[in-house]
């Protein structure tokens, strides 16, 4: 338990540091440490699959892909947008809806029991695969459908519009 | 537009066909052509300081100061070879020939101090033109490395040939 | 785990790391010698008989050369890029079976770090850390050159994992089991996967090449175009590393290669062999064999190096994207349809 709670200290402490840091580059490299943090946390609940490939998905594509963007975007302090009040006040006012909501929801529910795993090895590769194909087959079709609209739209926009061109 | 020459030949650049375009096959190709050389060919190194290779007739390599048929030193410090090197790699001390060295100088006047900066040299061999007394030649190895500026300036200690019967 | 199981296991491990350092030593030597060979010269020649001090030597140059850190640089990150590069490169063994089970008195030890059961994932995830280093690197030195060379290599690792991934779905369709000691084991004798999946691993060896960065994948330092790539404001040991990820990298990925489709320990005749020298000597016999298979990788790697040359950027991304990933998606629809009508 104290594990989980150090790990989880130092998600929430990259967590922070990803949205002060003045580098956006250097916000980034918070990111993957918070990520990486939540691998360990996928581990420690004993579910393998779904850590590797946070790992890997996450930490080794999604974020490479956020920093390659970032480094061919030149992020100087004087190119940042300006920053008027009406949006600071929008900001505070969203945040502040945020805070109430969440705060509301967990009055709502109030401390929730330990989640009980009635099967520990839940997380291992061949069981999960048995659950994903079993039980959720449908919402996990459907995910599949929306990732694969998603393609078709990027390869729409990426192709060159061949009567135009 | 017609060629004047008329030595232009047209090349058709076909696109690949499917067998060229899969790679494989002529990657294997290259790869065998390169095995062969890894196993069959031998090396054509020459293994240099302890080998050599053959000098070509006039090669030019490090200077040497002549002596004549007696074993007088030939150089008369006359400044044409300094004269005439375009890399101002030769300075020279003149000295005169005292009664009594007769037997170690040809003429009247002679090189107390010869050096030649073999850094600045380029080695291209006009101080060896230059000379009217046939003094200078630069018939010998090529200069070794060293590691300090000063080592390279060659003074008479290197230069001059090894006296006659020696 | 018990202590005697504990033991071998560090003992194992650092062994493992002691050989991938040797063994990226001396292929920075084996490189140098097999080039010369391909060219018809001899090679380092003068540290040592036929040169076998020469990555002695390199070492001491590269711990003695002076450190450049650029002064535009952000100081901490261009540390990190080269530490993280060359301990991505360093962790991606701890799950490749080195052995079958070794007999130590009574009891039977593995000879592989930790056997996690998703131990092929692992590799990938390590493998796609590693480009971390290189981007770090690159774009900690504030020289463009170094930032083309990392923005390369990131899209090119990215590119290229998913027709690995990809051509590796289909190996996992064969073999049913994520578990690099249970594939190992599945390849008994000549069993190997490549007769099963001999295009996956076409397909795999040359994402293996791009995942490297060796030729003609290696455009992220490709010196004619950016100078020393991602590496250009590097030097001494900083730079070292950097290029000794690079050979450890090979050695792993040999290792992945020769696990995954060559069978790993195993070679035919293994079961008459264990028979006549008993349960200690054969399995080390088998780690040898591994080991020959890893080196035949490792000079491939390098023979291809010495042969072909670099691709162009947007004919890698074509090949990526055009070629391997409709390939490997060909491969796995094929290896289903085996599957299910021969099976
Ligand atoms: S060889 Fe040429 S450069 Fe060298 S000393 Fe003679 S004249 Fe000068
Ligand atoms: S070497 Fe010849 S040219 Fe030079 S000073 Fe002596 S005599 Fe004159």
């Amino acid at each position: 338990m104290s594990i989980f709670y150090f790990i989880a200290f130092l998600s929430i402490l990259f967590a922070v540091l990803v949205i002060s840091a003045k580098n956006p580059v250097h916000s980034i490299l918070y990111l993957v440490l918070t990520f990486f943090t939540f691998t360990i946390q996928y581990i420690l609940l004993n579910a393998q699959f779904v850590a590797i490939v946070n790992f890997i998905v996450y930490m080794g594509a999604i974020l490479v892909l956020f920093l390659y963007t970032l480094m061919l975007i030149n992020l100087n302090k004087n190119s940042e947008p300006m920053k008027t009040n009406l949006v600071k006040i929008a900001a505070v006012l969203g945040g502040g809806c945020l805070l109430v909501v969440v705060v509301a929801a967990l009055k709502a529910t109030g401390a929730s029991d330990p989640v009980l795993f009635k099967d520990p090895n839940l997380g291992l590769v061949k069981n999960l695969g048995k659950v994903l194909f079993d039980e959720f087959l449908l919402p996990f079709e459907i995910s599949s459908l929306l990732l694969l609209s998603a393609m078709v739209g990027a390869v729409l926009l990426a192709t060159k519009d061949t009567k135009t061109a | 537009m017609e060629s004047l020459s008329n030595k232009r030949k047209v090349l058709e650049s076909k696109p690949l066909n499917l067998w060229e375009r899969i790679y494989l096959p002529a990657v294997v190709k290259g790869l065998s052509i390169t095995l062969k050389h890894f196993l069959f060919k031998k090396d054509v190194t020459v293994r240099y300081p302890e080998q050599k290779r053959e000098f070509s007739e006039n090669f030019r390599g490090m200077h040497s100061l002549k002596r004549d048929e007696e074993g007088r030193e030939r150089c008369t410090a006359c400044g044409l070879c300094a004269l005439s090197c375009p890399a101002e790699a030769i300075t020279m001390i003149a000295a005169e020939r005292k009664p009594g060295e007769e037997n170690l100088y040809r003429e009247e006047k002679y090189a107390a101090v010869y050096e030649i900066n073999m850094l600045r040299c380029i080695f291209c061999g006009l101080c060896e033109e230059a000379c009217p007394k046939e003094a200078i030649y630069l018939d010998g190895d090529i200069v070794p490395a060293d590691y300090l500026r000063k080592d390279f300036i060659y003074g008479k200690d290197k230069l001059v040939e090894a006296p006659l019967n020696q | 785990m018990e202590t005697g199981e504990l033991i071998v296991r560090l003992v194992l491990i650092v062994v493992i790391f002691l050989i991938s350092l040797v063994i990226a030593m001396y292929s920075t030597y084996a490189e140098r010698k097999i080039a010369a060979f391909f060219q018809d010269r001899v090679g380092p020649n003068r540290a040592g008989p036929a040169g076998i001090l020469q990555p002695l030597a390199d070492g001491a140059k590269m711990f003695l050369k002076e450190e450049i850190i650029p002064t535009n640089s952000s100081k901490f990150l261009f540390i990190v890029g080269p530490s993280l590069a060359i301990m991505t490169a360093c962790i991606g063994s701890a799950v490749i079976p080195w052995g079958q089970q070794i007999q130590i008195g009574s009891k039977l030890y593995d000879l592989q770090v930790t056997d996690i059961n998703v131990g092929l994932l692992y590799i990938f995830g390590v493998v796609s850390l590693g480009v971390y280093g290189i981007m770090i690197g690159g774009w900690a030195s504030n020289n463009k050159y170094s930032l083309l060379g990392a923005i390369r290599a990131a899209s090119q690792n990215i590119s290229y994992e998913i027709a690995m991934g990809l051509s590796i779905i289909a190996l996992l369709m064969v073999t049913n089991t994520l578990s690099l000691k249970e594939i190992a084991a599945q390849q008994h004798g000549w069993h190997w996967n490549i007769l099963r999946q001999p295009f996956g691993f076409i397909l795999f060896i040359v994402c293996a090449f791009a995942e490297t960065n060796r030729t003609p994948f290696d455009l992220p330092e490709c010196e004619t175009e950016l100078v020393g790539g991602y590496h250009t404001e590097y030097s001494s040991m900083k730079l070292g590393f950097y290029l000794f990820a690079e050979y450890i990298n090979m050695f792993v990925s040999g290792a992945v290669m020769a696990t995954l489709y060559w069978g790993s320990y195993n070679y035919p005749g293994m079961d008459w062999v264990a028979g006549h020298t008993g349960p200690v000597i054969a399995p080390l016999i088998g780690t040898v064999v591994l080991f020959a298979k890893i080196f035949l990788f490792i000079f491939f790697f390098m023979w291809v190096r010495w042969t072909i040359p670099r691709f162009r950027y947007d004919q890698l991304m074509d090949l990526g994207w055009k070629g391997l990933i409709p390939l490997a998606i060909a491969n796995i629809i094929g290896t289903g349809l085996w599957i299910t009508f021969f099976k």
